[in-house]
């Protein structure tokens, strides 16, 4: 493989990655404060549709990115509302807004099937993206890309150097002493959601504005549910969510570049690797580090202040 | 016993209450129409066509036809979603996916005096009849363009399963492609879908990375299509035309027009005509025609549009013997000068020059 | 504004049998809104959706052929949700018991293997590997997490996808029906082969009986078994179960095996009761919604049972809706999911006194 393709390739990976690190990431932070949102392809698809409708509608792919972020809060408020405020099952309410989800952006999004507009513009910088190798590796991407990565370093440092972010992971791990000590449980978890939702929808804004930019029903086709994977693949830390991303983008995109160079392997063990990669991955990490990784103690359990 | 009088008593009680509402202002009953589609009708691509083909029904018999139809039915779970329709008066139903085979044929049945029509399928009753369209003919007309326009010599292919329709879609590609150009080389990526705009993106981008300078397609969203305009190169639509997507890079598309053929069989039950037959046609009946040819200089134009009518008139089949398989053999010609139709219905091989191992 | 949660002392009849009313009544509402704001008839609607297939012997028959596949999985999820586990690979245990019991239907197609002993034993070779399938396939996961501490959820869930790979690759390669043009599908299936209906030319078949066994079996297993107890001990409070000298380990490994074994029955039931053949896809997503079938029937036999043809029946309603009135499908979807949000939130009305403060928290 000459340098030039892998660039190619690499730039190709980090692209593909990205949907799935932002809504693992917002999902991340969700489930450090102890709520477990499996809605995140709901959210999602909701943010790729009335992100490309408001786009389409404005011409913005800001204000595209934005409502496809305020969809997925929207969402997340739903779920908020039912999950934290009145304490559902989680896992059913998770499953039940992903139905909703795809339902409701089918119904929106219907005006704008077959619509085109031009994807989000890539950033030249002349000179720097044009280096040898690195150039569109590093200058070459959209902002998402670069959005996503800033997230990521935001949310690491938020959650382990700060006072709120501790406050959020105590709630996380024993809701009854974080209580006990005054924290507003309930509040932080709402927040947490919505920032979840944000992300999601936000995610999924990508989709329809920059990765393939146009609407189509069920375009998510699934990463809703690989980032919810990326979470726990990830052992809640927020650079491992970016390893994970990369290794599971680059599974599927290296498959293909497989096929396209020829190596003649059978379609669906390609297609498996990505899964299978993961799991082995995890056991690997699972060996030697601590038990259960680093799940937040209280994670999928209801919080129901004592009177 | 009391059931029954229930029901008797229901069925008068219907049947009165729909003469009134009738009178005398409706003569005739309107013929129900339905379709069962494999995807939303707003996929751009295959049930789009299907939908497409259901208002060219609406607009040419509207005031004698009623249509319904039923989306994203998986395969698996659709016997309910058929009999659903057989048993709410349709007289005439479309199932539009290779799946809905053994279900169509099911249903059937249990409803003989409703026709079915199978979109794709090979087996077929006395009210089931069979339908497709010979998709291969303009990928032959595609593969010219593409050996014609391609600068690297090099073409890729995001294809979705490896049936033998797309089979036989590669091979009519390659065989067009290396008519005008015998040094043309194919590559082939299956993305192992038939719909998931990222993933053929990806797949796009493989191929082009590996200096594939002409996207070719055969999975169901504008996405490869797009990834060709991006990077500046050329490919073609898949199933409808695509050109809002792609103005820059669109060469042509291979457009699936079921509407004369639904307008066809819809008359033939309303004058009473119908009768289970296997109709397999193509660029002739204009069941598959192809977009505007663009964004190609006036010389491949015309050998393009040469082609599509040759094909259509049968002075150019694009399976004509003799043709090599992979490993350099003639393959048997079972249809006189030509590959038989059943040789291209089940074709699971390649032809020589393909540099793929044909999963199995 | 705050909502409080009070517990409420003892639970009320009333209220229990009022609250999934009040839920279907606010559900019906809101749909009945948009059916009105897409202008047609929310009454009509109404009784195309709710009314209609419970009037008809066919449709109250396919209610019980779609309720059955999830009513089956949901009962064996309920023994891990019970206790605490969460497996969400109900699909990829589904997808293996259809594919390993449809194996030995295509292996001893046309009297393949079968001798002199004829074709008796296949029906029962078939419900047992798949029964296998699943449990086996179910036990990968727990065992994961039983040696390494790995998350359930991560490694169940993404089985799925392996076994639906796998599955689609056996239906397009080895299990092909060779004589079917290349088409990726198996043979049909012998009638030997084929799970008896429960009337001639009907599409009940005996997978529905399997469901309700699975229940009446579970009912008894909950309610007067010391297994029954422990499951739920382990859930509600590991430490005493503990105490109490239950191995939560070994506990984790039989309930995922049920629940694997109870989901891969389903998949052979509805392989040789449904379809009759192997094809690259034999879900449309069962395992997942009955999750959702699982918690809606707040996890008791009873409570599945209504559950799951609650769900069958928005289904075929949407369906009939899709037909009578035109709607699109996702509008049929949309509702489910408000309707399950609906029937989620009255839950909570049966278990607390929901207070709504307005201003700010004390």
């Amino acid at each position: 493989m000459s340098p030039a393709i892998l660039e190619l390739v690499l730039v190709t990976v980090v692209a593909s990655s990205i949907p799935l690190v932002i809504a693992a990431l917002g999902e991340l932070v969700t489930e450090r404060a102890g709520v477990l949102n499996l809605g995140v392809e709901g959210m999602m698809i909701m943010g790729a549709a009335l992100g490309f409708a408001a786009a389409y509608t404005t011409g913005s792919t800001i204000v595209g990115a934005l409502a496809g972020v305020a969809a997925g809060i929207a969402m997340a408020a739903l779920f908020g509302l039912l999950t934290v405020a009145l304490a559902i099952n989680q896992v059913a309410a998770g499953l039940a807004l992903t139905i909703f989800g795809v339902g409701l952006s089918g119904l929106l999004g219907a005006g704008f099937v077959g619509l085109k507009r031009d994807g989000a513009p890539q950033l030249n910088i002349p000179g720097l993206s044009d280096l040898p190798f690195a150039g569109k590796l590093i200058f070459g991407h959209d902002a998402f890309v670069y959005l996503a990565f800033a997230l990521v370093a935001s949310v690491a440092y938020w959650l382990t150097r700060t006072r709120s972010g501790l406050a959020m992971r105590a709630i996380g791990d024993n809701h009854e002493s974080a209580h006990a000590l005054g924290l507003p449980v309930r509040r932080t978890r709402f927040l947490a959601v919505l920032f979840g939702g944000a992300c999601a929808g936000l995610a999924g804004a990508y989709l329809s504005l920059a990765y393939t930019p146009f609407w189509a029903p069920g375009m998510t086709a699934g990463r809703g549910w690989i980032a919810l994977a990326l979470v726990v693949f990830a052992s809640w830390r927020p650079w491992r969510v970016v390893l994970g991303a990369l290794l599971f983008g680059g599974a599927t995109v290296l498959q293909l570049h497989a096929q396209a160079a020829s190596l003649g392997l059978p379609g669906q063990l390609l297609s498996a690797a990505p899964y299978l990669a993961t799991i082995v991955s995890l056991m690997a990490l699972s060996i030697g580090v601590r038990r259960n990784g680093a799940a937040p103690a209280a994670l999928g359990q209801a919080f129901i202040p004592p009177r | 016993m009391k059931n029954v009088s229930i029901k008797l008593a229901m069925g008068a009680a219907l049947a009165l209450g729909l003469a009134a509402l009738s009178g005398a202002a409706v003569a005739q009953e309107k013929l129900k129409v339905g379709f069962i589609y494999v995807g939303p009708v707003g996929d751009f691509g295959w049930s789009y066509q299907h939908d497409q083909g259901r208002q060219a029904i609406l607009k040419a018999l509207g005031d004698k036809v009623e249509t319904t139809y039923l989306e994203s039915v998986p395969e698996n779970d659709s016997e309910r979603s058929i009999e659903q329709l057989a048993r709410t008066g349709h007289k005439l139903i479309f199932t539009t996916s290779f799946g809905f085979m053994e279900p169509t044929l099911k249903v059937a049945k249990k409803f003989p005096n409703v026709k079915f029509e199978h979109a794709t399928g090979y087996k077929r009753a006395d009210n089931v009849a069979t339908y497709s369209g010979r998709f291969h003919e303009g990928r032959y007309v595609i593969g010219q363009i593409a050996g014609k326009m391609t600068k690297t010599n090099t073409i890729g292919y995001v294809a979705a399963f490896p049936i033998p329709e797309v089979v036989a879609g590669i091979n009519a590609f390659l065989l067009g492609a290396q008519s005008v150009n015998p040094g043309v080389k194919i590559k082939i990526v299956w993305a192992n879908t038939w719909f998931d705009p990222g993933k053929e993106a990806d797949a796009a981008k493989a191929l082009l990375a590996q200096g594939a300078d002409i996207i070719s397609q055969h999975t169901d969203s504008a996405a490869p299509l797009q990834e060709a305009e991006k990077a500046g190169k050329l490919g073609f639509g898949q199933a409808s035309d695509m050109s809002r997507f792609a103005p820059k890079a669109q060469l042509t598309a291979i457009v699936d027009d079921w509407s004369g053929y639904y307008v066809e069989r819809t008359k033939a039950v309303l004058d009473g005509t119908w009768k289970s037959t296997d109709t397999w046609d193509g660029l002739d009946k204009k069941k598959v025609t192809m977009a505007p040819f663009m964004n190609m200089p006036d010389d491949v134009k015309a050998m393009a549009e040469k082609t599509t009518a040759d094909i259509a008139s049968g002075k150019l089949n694009p399976f004509a013997c003799p043709i090599m398989d992979q490993s350099g053999k003639p393959a048997e010609c079972k249809g006189g000068a030509a590959l038989s139709d059943a040789q291209i219905l089940g074709m699971n091989w390649y032809v020589k020059g393909v540099d793929d191992k044909l999963p199995q | 504004m705050r909502i409080d949660l009070e517990p409420r002392p003892a639970r009320s009849l009333a209220v229990d049998v009022a609250a999934p009313i009040l839920a279907l009544a606010a559900a019906i509402l809101i749909g009945g809104v948009v059916v009105w704001l897409l202008g047609k008839s929310p009454t009509r609607a109404f009784s195309v959706y709710f009314v209609e297939p419970l009037l008809e012997g066919w449709s109250l028959q396919e209610l019980a052929v779609k309720a059955c596949p999830l009513a089956l999985i949901a009962i064996g999820l309920s023994y891990c949700f019970r206790a605490n586990l969460w497996n969400i690979g109900a699909e990829g245990q589904f997808v293996m018991g259809g594919l390993l019991g449809g194996w030995l239907a295509v292996a001893t197609h046309n009297g393949a293997m079968q001798g002199a002993l004829g074709g008796w034993w296949i029906m029962p070779a078939m419900l047992a590997l798949g029964v296998i399938g699943g449990a086996l396939y179910a036990l990968v996961p727990a065992l994961l997490r039983v040696w390494l501490g790995v998350s359930e959820i991560l490694t169940s869930l993404m089985l799925v996808y392996v076994a639906e790979l796998a599955l689609d690759y056996v239906a397009r390669g080895p299990l092909r029906d060779p004589k079917g043009f290349n088409f990726p599908q198996s043979v049909t299936f012998d009638d030997v082969a084929r799970l008896p209906f429960l009337a001639e030319g009907e599409r009940l078949h005996l997978g529905v009986l399997f469901a309700l066994v699975a229940l009446a079996v579970s009912a008894f297993v909950f309610a007067r078994t010391l297994f029954g107890f422990e499951v739920r001990l382990v859930g509600e409070a590991p430490r005493a179960a503990r105490f109490a000298g239950f191995s939560d380990k070994r506990l984790t490994l039989a309930v995922f095996a049920i629940s694997g074994a109870l989901a891969g029955l389903a998949g052979i039931a509805e392989v040789a009761g449904q379809i009759g053949q192997l094809q690259p896809k034999i879900s449309p997503g069962y395992g997942f919604t009955a999750i959702i079938v699982a918690f809606l029937g707040r996890l008791s036999p009873f409570g599945i049972l209504v559950a799951s043809l609650v769900l069958a029946l928005t289904y075929i309603g949407g369906e009939a809706a899709q037909v009578a009135l035109k709607l699109p499908n996702d509008m049929t979807r949309a509702f489910q999911g408000v309707l399950l949000m609906c029937v989620l939130m009255a839950d909570v009305a049966t278990r607390y006194r929901v207070r709504i403060r307005l201003g700010a928290a004390p």
